[in-house]
């Protein structure tokens, strides 16, 4: 079954999944330009581009467990999926400054050292940006295949940075960004536990 | 309901005040939930009539006082204050209301009496959000004597020309306006006059973030956020933000109160 929903996968070109990727920003500039979003815009811009890009890294994060667990491959749109993350991210971060901080960038400079969820978050940007840019045939080609297999494990530091970003933003312990956060340790978790696909044999030069 | 109306007061601001759809859709009033539209969304089942303010400790006539009792229709006046929220929001809102003073004499302070405590309404059938330990109910909060007795420390009970909303913590609220907003506790039902400092649940919550005088303060930041500016609620997708003033503005009537205090230190 695997196989046959293989077959119907490869058909679908990857601009279908950038099109896909570009629904949640649809849904957001349809909202803000039909008062959807009540008396208080910026803060659900804001909190729903931010959420957007962790979902899209999170899928981008499960094509591995996916594919170790039912052998369904959606390798192919891997990299479109971490790109409209980061797309979404960037607009996260650029709607902070301009509608949230306002361009106060005095403060803003201040505030990304100091507070802990900024530096999470910050931190985290940054990492997302060396994947970014690093994601194209070009940069593996001249990174090679291991060392570009290296740095894009900042994947992992990445996506937890995220999660305690949206926590340490909170009054709260919400219920949540916890559950998100228990998502992905366990997205993490499988690829320790289940180090290749389900079935199939350890290979032979791994065995002593 | 009733409209209401209240005397004008010199202690209004002349900045403008929100709109109500704004001042009713953007609450932080946790016994109904932790979003902002939570309130406006889950508060209408709350049963705000009858209502009764248990008022005791050390004060002359303790007893159940009703709201017309504490704020009567001839003594309401209008109060326009600013709102700055912990979170780095503000607003201006048009409130009707009498002195906080004013309640606490008609029940006879006694002089051993240095702290007043409010406690808001437990009712989780009609507040969604008290099903959850989210916060230690009831709400607790509570000022310093002096703090209760200045004049700009209200007890509403209306808002522009109408009865309080409830998710605005009707049928009565306090407003402090130059503390942050989570110190103006909504839907008070007990009020004690007391010689200890009381309990109050954010600061029990989490005591290094919030403390008990959580006077608007631009140069103490939050742990987690700067408290230097704040964005008005309504100013625009770009509208940008605003310095916070000492005291949210109110510096000039109440420094006094805290005169060779490190503020710092007693956030």
């Amino acid at each position: 079954m695997a196989q046959q929903l293989n077959q119907y996968l490869r058909r679908i070109p990857v601009w279908a999944v950038w099109l896909a990727g570009a629904i949640p920003l649809g849904l957001l500039l349809w909202d803000i330009f039909t008062g959807g979003l009540g008396v208080e815009p910026v803060r659900d811009i804001e909190h729903r581009l931010g959420r957007t890009a962790l979902y899209f890294l999170i899928a981008t994060l499960a094509v591995t467990p996916l594919l170790r667990i039912t052998r369904i491959s959606l390798m192919r749109f891997r990299r479109a999926l971490g790109l409209i993350s980061f797309s979404y991210a960037v607009l996260h971060v650029a709607s902070w400054i301009s509608m949230e901080m306002g361009f106060l960038w005095a403060q803003m400079l201040t505030d990304v050292v100091k507070r802990p969820y900024l530096i999470f978050g910050m931190s985290a940007f940054v990492l997302l940006l060396a994947l970014a840019v690093t994601s194209n045939d070009l940069s593996i080609r001249r990174m090679g295949g291991a060392g570009w297999r290296r740095l894009h494990k900042l994947v992992y530091p990445a996506v937890l940075l995220v999660s305690m970003h949206w926590i340490w933003a909170l009054k709260l312990w919400e219920p949540k960004p916890l559950a998100i956060l228990g998502a992905i340790l366990l997205l993490l978790a499988v690829r320790i536990v289940i180090p290749r696909p389900l079935g199939l044999k350890k290979p032979r030069a791994l065995q002593n | 309901s009733l409209a209401l109306s209240g005397k004008a007061s010199a202690l209004s601001t002349d900045e403008k005040p929100n709109s109500l759809e704004e001042i009713t859709n953007y609450n932080n009033f946790y016994e109904f939930g932790t979003g902002k539209e939570d309130p406006a969304r889950n508060a209408g089942s709350l049963t705000t009539d009858p209502w009764s303010v248990e008022i005791g400790g050390l004060v002359d006539r303790p007893g159940s006082y009703s709201v017309a009792d504490l704020a009567p229709e001839n003594a309401l006046e209008e109060r326009i204050y600013r709102l700055r929220c912990v979170e780095a929001w503000s607003m201006v809102i048009p409130w009707i209301g009498v002195p906080l003073a004013s309640v606490l004499q008609k029940v006879g302070v006694q002089p051993g009496a240095k702290f007043v405590a409010f406690e808001t309404l437990v009712r989780p059938e009609e507040m969604p959000g008290q099903k959850r330990a989210i916060l230690d109910w009831p709400y607790r909060e509570g000022l310093r004597i002096d703090e209760a007795m200045h004049p700009l420390a209200i007890l509403a009970t209306g808002l522009y020309s109408d009865p309080l909303p409830n998710q605005n913590g009707a049928p009565i609220r306090l407003v402090v306006p130059w503390k942050y907003g989570f110190k103006s506790i909504k839907s008070v039902v007990r009020i004690t006059l007391t010689d200890r400092r009381p309990a109050c649940t954010w600061q029990d919550l989490q005591p290094s973030e919030y403390g008990f005088y959580a006077n608007v303060n631009p140069e103490v930041d939050h742990p987690r956020w700067s408290q230097a500016s704040e964005r008005r609620i309504g100013a625009g997708l770009f509208g940008g933000r605003q310095e916070t003033l000492m005291f949210n503005g109110y510096a000039d009537q109440v420094a006094s109160l805290y005169a060779g205090m490190d503020l710092a230190k007693n956030y």
